[in-house]
């Protein structure tokens, strides 16, 4: 939350409406430890990261759901080699993530 | 923005140590609390919940440990209700009072342990920037006024190794009257025996003299400041992990504590 909240304040005194997506649980090798955020902004800004870029793409999506219907979902995601991380990233691990709207 | 994000925003911003839980799962999903030493903001819906969340979340945030939890939706034993506890910790803060010899070596191991250390001592020729190049800060100042208004939470280690009563009883009351983790005070055997007589003296109860550590350290026959530097360093941990220290050929049951994994803050 710390790396994003900065550019989170920003948006929200802008009077955009924000989701934001927190990884809480991991299987095997993932890039990034339970805690780390993505939030996404109304118009689509994108702050922060929840693993290398692999599943980035379909939490933004969700995201972009989630801030229109104010509903939280949790996900999971599996990082496949098909998913076309780059060489050198974690893949084959597994992500659980929730995603709110941040009106709490 | 709501009261949660508000006070989440001003504790990292502020570097509290507080505790955000999320239900993920559960008949209320999304719903909060947000808790520290002091207050408990939110609720996840069902009160006996709340209260076996927190108290789980403050023993988490002790050692900034960062997972999901499972529980009934009255808080029992249970599948129905997952919760996500983020612990957001700052570095935690040694207080080494006593510019003396072994102050150094402390100050060091402190540093090596990740602590963000103060030095203070009443006495301005001792309490330099020279003697401790590591500390992060130095205090002159009399040593139970400066920790009066100190920052202290319960990852905060103090180690009192001003060994002259005129320091240590003022220091001790005040240092007891904390929430810190780690109390340790150097002095013999007799040393502390007549410090207790003086602290019980004073109204300080048996209860409260058995959080402090002394004599100082884990027995490993520690003689040089390094070397009681690092008896007083593993206490720490061992304290921390309500470990009581030894090797571990001779213990039976897990060798690692839960990963803490807290969010650095600032």
């Amino acid at each position: 939350m710390y790396e994003v909240l900065d550019t989170v304040d920003h948006w929200l005194s802008d009077g955009k409406k924000v989701a934001v997506a927190t990884l809480i649980e991991t299987e095997r090798s993932a890039p990034r430890d339970p805690g780390a955020v993505l939030a996404v902004s109304e118009k689509m800004e994108v702050a922060g990261s929840v693993s290398g870029g692999c599943v980035e793409p379909a939490v933004i999506e969700k995201a972009m759901e989630v801030i229109q219907t104010g509903v939280p979902m949790r996900i999971t995601h599996g990082i496949t080699d098909e998913e076309a991380c780059a060489v050198g990233l974690t893949c084959g691990g597994t992500v659980h993530l929730f995603v709110e709207r941040l009106d709490y | 923005m709501g009261e949660i994000y508000d006070a989440l925003k001003a504790a990292i911003q502020g570097k509290d140590a507080v505790s955000l839980i999320t239900q993920v799962q559960g008949p209320n999903p999304g719903a909060k609390i947000l808790a520290s030493d002091e207050r408990v903001l939110g609720t996840l819906g069902d009160a006996d919940l709340d209260r076996v969340a927190v108290d789980k979340a403050m023993d988490m945030l002790q050692h900034g440990t960062i997972s999901t939890l499972r529980y009934g939706t009255k808080g029992e034993e249970g599948e129905e209700v997952e919760l996500f506890v983020q612990s957001f910790a700052p570095q935690p803060v040694m207080y080494v009072f006593g510019a003396v010899n072994l102050a150094s070596a402390v100050v060091r191991i402190g540093k090596f342990l990740d602590y963000r250390v103060t030095v203070c001592d009443a006495r301005k020729v001792f309490a330099t920037k020279q003697r401790f190049p590591e500390a992060d800060e130095i205090v002159v100042q009399w040593p139970n006024e400066f920790l009066e208004t100190a920052k202290v939470d319960r990852r905060t280690a103090i180690c009192i190794l001003t060994h002259d009563p005129k320091f240590d009883i003022p220091l001790l009351q005040v240092a007891l009257k904390t929430k810190a983790g780690y109390i340790g005070a150097m002095g013999s055997r007799r040393t502390h025996q007549k410090r207790v007589d003086n602290l019980l003296e004073v109204g300080v109860t048996e209860e409260e003299l058995d959080r402090i550590q002394a004599p100082l350290g884990l027995d490993i026959g520690a003689s040089q400041p390094e070397e009681v530097a690092i008896a007083v360093a593993a206490q720490i941990i061992a304290n921390r992990n309500g470990r009581p220290g030894g090797s571990l050929k001779h213990a039976a049951g897990r060798i690692h504590p839960d990963k803490p994994v807290a969010e650095p803050v600032g």
